[in-house]
């Protein structure tokens, strides 16, 4: 292979589409918008790969996965030896490949891109993982022989099940406690089921499962037992524990009824399955005017949930314009079909209730945008005056979460920043306390599952080289 | 899997459950709760705990059956299995000697305030143990408070033990009896919390309120369970669920708590429920 080859091959710049639910069929359930692609269009889309010789991409990847090596395997229809090569970087293909920001990481540093689309590295990554899945024959990795070290791993987010996947195919014991009744993080509780069916979540699971790991649903570190008792019977200790404390907006009102934060809306309906209510027991609102504040893809997650509830009206209240909006786009081109309203430069000032303590009009300031702030984006500032008022039975607050402070809590010897995240040293994931290792929402705040998992790659190696005596 | 090793009808509507929940046991002090699921589609619900045995690998909880969960919850037999049962949850009650407790409890509460009795009486303090009931037939573990307590007062709505009265009669009798409580400790439903925090504001007892609004996952991350506390927003289960009596906004807790009424009592959901119970 030589450096002209890319341009000897015709471009072809045109993406293959991927099938999804019919917008006003999706409107009314929660199966998963996205079908994937059927083999032939893989191999099609596989095949526009120019297979550089300097795969640019793979320095988006932040786990840098062999993209030209697996998009080789799909062209020459070796799907099995595709997604054993994926699996060598990335223990939870199915989930990256629906849910990574691709268009800023792996696809942005695709060579076509610069001439038309990038190939559609994540859809590509989604296939190989749901191939292997029908096809029944999960391979399991060589493993190495036992250490016979103990590893206890708190959460069990993307951050907990990726220490514990590699740890465990180096030979050591790992055991994962987890506070909630269910394995996934933010992916089982928070991302509905029609972005990230909590079935595939459970897969990635059950794999970890079955590469020995051991796994204490309702155990909540800190409380149930502290760091330090773990470590009394544990060689190494990673913290996965997330970002799951909600913020709210600090603005009168916020304590009225009918203001949920996005943690809630969500965890009520995918943890809970209060879309299935009655037939489950956990209760979710169905509100018919709802208004979600905020413009991430918890934002958008949560407005398509109330969609999908059977709501009238979905309002997405941001205070900055449909250019500066967090959420992945393809994420927002799917609200917009499915009917989600954007009230851009828009910024919430004031929640009012009626007299018994319920939710029923929000008012609003119109926003103009400035300078660019620190951020990088343009700054949003206040129009004077342009006060209005908007009815509403229900607001959803979706502007972010802070690092669980559980753990920071009961703790002692972790230092803490000031944003109340666990403090590591980059290169090993370490922690000021010995034989802790940190990383993912904890760490970062409110992230991605990729550079989660990132972390995590980064705390198995620096852990087992301290298990291995190697530093 | 958690075993159900005991669940029985205390006094009518009060249950007293017990499961073996090992690495609870060895953990929880008093005034913290546990979060229980009682099958694979029951929601998570809080209740305090009320006695453990950490030998044994026991908790001990007392509820009251209100709705859907408890209902579950009333039909659980020794040997059956629970999916969820976690905890400790929440901030201890904070147990020092500070002379004089007087600990308040009603319905589930003059469960759950024991421990707290206990762990006070263990700590030096003089400690008196006051119980609301509506009727004789609602009073349980008198005896039981009676021996971690210097003293158990109890008053009935209807007169038929100790006091005729609610909580309202409650600075008069610590006046005859001549107990001054340095420290005010109240558990049970939300009107008693309310309705002792007002009593004693004027006479400046420091007054705390184990707080129970609606949660789900007990550990800080879904924000339902806020309530204001001295106008900040605090978060139940993981700032509290103590809390200074004087300082809550009572009001809007009370909103807060019906927020689910409509669907809870939705005589749909009855029916439609009474398939999988
Ligand atoms: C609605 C929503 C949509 C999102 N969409 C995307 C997306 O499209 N793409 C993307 O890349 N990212 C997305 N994110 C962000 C992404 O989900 C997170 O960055 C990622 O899950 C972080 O992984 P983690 O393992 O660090 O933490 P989490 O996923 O938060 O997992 C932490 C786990 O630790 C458990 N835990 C916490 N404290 C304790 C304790 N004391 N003891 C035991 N267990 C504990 C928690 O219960 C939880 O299961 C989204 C987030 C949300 C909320
Ligand atoms: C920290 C904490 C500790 C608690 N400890 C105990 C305990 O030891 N024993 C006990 O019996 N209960 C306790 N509770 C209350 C208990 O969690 C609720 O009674 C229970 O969740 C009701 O569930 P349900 O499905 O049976 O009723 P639901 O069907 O959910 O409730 C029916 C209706 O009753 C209302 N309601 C009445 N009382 C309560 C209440 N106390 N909490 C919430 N909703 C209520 C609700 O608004 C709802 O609309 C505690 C609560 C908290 C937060
Ligand atoms: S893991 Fe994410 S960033 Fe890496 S190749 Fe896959 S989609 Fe791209
Ligand atoms: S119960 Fe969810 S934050 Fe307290």
């Amino acid at each position: 292979m030589n450096d002209e080859k890319p341009a000897k091959k015709t471009l072809d710049l045109k993406r293959r589409p991927m099938p999804k639910q019919d917008h006003l069929e999706r409107r009314k359930n929660f199966e998963e918008v996205a079908f994937g692609y059927p083999p032939d269009t893989a191999v099609e889309e596989a095949r526009r790969c120019l297979d550089c010789k300097k795969p640019f991409c793979r320095d988006g990847c932040p786990v840098g996965i062999d993209i030209p090596g697996f998009i080789r395997a799909i062209v020459a229809r070796d799907f099995a030896a595709g997604i054993r090569k994926l699996k060598e970087t990335n223990a939870l293909p199915a989930i990256c490949g629906r849910v990574c920001p691709q268009e800023e990481q792996c696809e942005k540093l695709c060579v076509i891109g610069k001439k038309g689309e990038p190939v559609s590295i994540g859809r590509l990554e989604r296939f190989l993982a749901d191939w292997e899945a029908a096809s029944g024959k999960l391979e399991m990795p060589e493993m190495a022989p036992k250490t016979g070290k103990k590893v206890a791993v708190v959460g069990a987010g993307p951050a907990g099940l990726t220490v514990a996947n590699d740890l465990l195919v180096l030979g050591h014991e790992v055991t994962i406690f987890e506070a909630l009744h269910d394995c996934g993080g933010v992916l089982t509780y928070g991302i509905p089921e029609f972005r990230l069916p909590n079935t595939i979540v459970g897969r990635e699971v059950e794999y970890v499962r079955r590469l020995g790991a051991k796994i204490h649903l309702d155990f909540i570190v800190g409380t149930t037992r502290t760091v330090d008792q773990l470590l009394e019977e544990y060689d190494a200790l990673f913290v996965g524990s997330g970002a799951g404390l909600p913020w709210f907006m600090e603005i009168p009102g916020e304590n009225l009824n009918g203001v949920y934060s996005a943690n809630e809306y969500l965890t009520r309906v995918n943890l809970m399955k209060g879309f299935r209510f009655p037939e489950y027991d956990t209760p979710i609102k169905q509100p018919s005017k709802v208004a979600v504040v905020g413009g991430g893809n918890v934002a958008m997650d949560s407005a398509r949930t109330a969609v999908r509830l059977g709501a009238d009206e979905v309002h997405l209240v941001y205070r900055r314009g449909r250019h500066e909006l967090p959420a992945r786009e393809e994420e927002v081109e799917n609200a917009e079909e499915e009917g989600v309203i954007f009230n851009l430069l828009t910024l919430p000032i004031r929640l009012i209730g009626d007299e018994h303590g319920w939710l029923k009009e929000m008012e609003c300031l119109e926003m103009a945008l400035g300078e660019p702030d620190d951020s990088g984006r343009r700054r949003p500032m206040p129009i004077e005056g342009s006060n209005f008022l908007m009815p509403t039975d229900a607001v959803v607050i979706a502007i972010g979460n802070s690092p669980n402070p559980l753990i920071p809590m009961t703790t002692p010897g972790l230092e803490i920043s000031r944003k109340g995240g666990i403090v590591t040293d980059e290169a090993t994931a370490k922690t000021t306390k010995a034989r802790v290792w940190a990383g993912g929402d904890i760490v970062r705040g409110a992230a991605t599952v990729i550079s989660a998992m990132g972390d995590a790659r980064i705390a198995a190696a620096s852990i087992h080289k301290y298990l291995t005596g190697q530093e | 899997m958690y075993e159900v090793i005991e669940r029985r009808m205390i006094v009518p509507n009060h249950h007293e459950l017990t499961v073996r929940a090992p690495a609870v046991a060895a953990s929880i002090r008093p005034g913290q709760f546990v979060i229980v699921r009682p099958d694979e589609m029951g929601e998570r619900i809080p209740l305090s705990v009320a006695d453990w045995d950490a030998k044994a690998g026991t908790v001990t909880s007392i509820f009251m059956q209100v709705g859907a969960s408890t209902a579950k919850l009333a039909r659980l037999k020794p040997g059956r299995k629970i999916p969820t049962y976690a905890g400790p949850l929440g901030k201890a009650t904070p147990i020092e000697k500070v002379g004089t407790a007087l600990c308040v409890g009603g319905c589930y509460g003059i469960g759950s305030i024991h421990p707290v009795a206990r762990a006070l009486k263990a700590a030096g303090n003089k400690v008196y143990t006051f119980i609301e009931a509506r009727s004789s037939y609602l009073v349980y573990w008198e005896e039981k408070l009676g021996r971690v307590s210097d003293g158990v007062f109890v008053v009935t709505r209807d007169g038929t033990a100790g006091r005729k009265g609610h909580i309202d009669k409650m600075p008069a009798m610590m006046e005859e009896a001549g107990v001054k409580p340095d420290l005010v400790i109240v558990n049970g439903c939300t009107f008693l919390l309310m309705r002792t925090s007002e009593l004693t504001k004027p006479l400046g007892w420091k007054t705390i309120v184990n707080m129970n609004p609606i949660m789900i996952d007990g550990t800080g991350m879904c924000g339902v369970c806020r309530l204001s506390v001295g106008g900040k927003m605090k978060f139940a289960c993981v700032d509290g669920p103590d809390f200074d009596g004087h300082e809550i906004d009572w009001a809007e807790f009370l909103a807060r708590r019906k927020s689910y009424s409509p669907e809870e009592i939705d005589p749909l959901r009855r029916s439609s429920s009474a398939t999988h119970f």
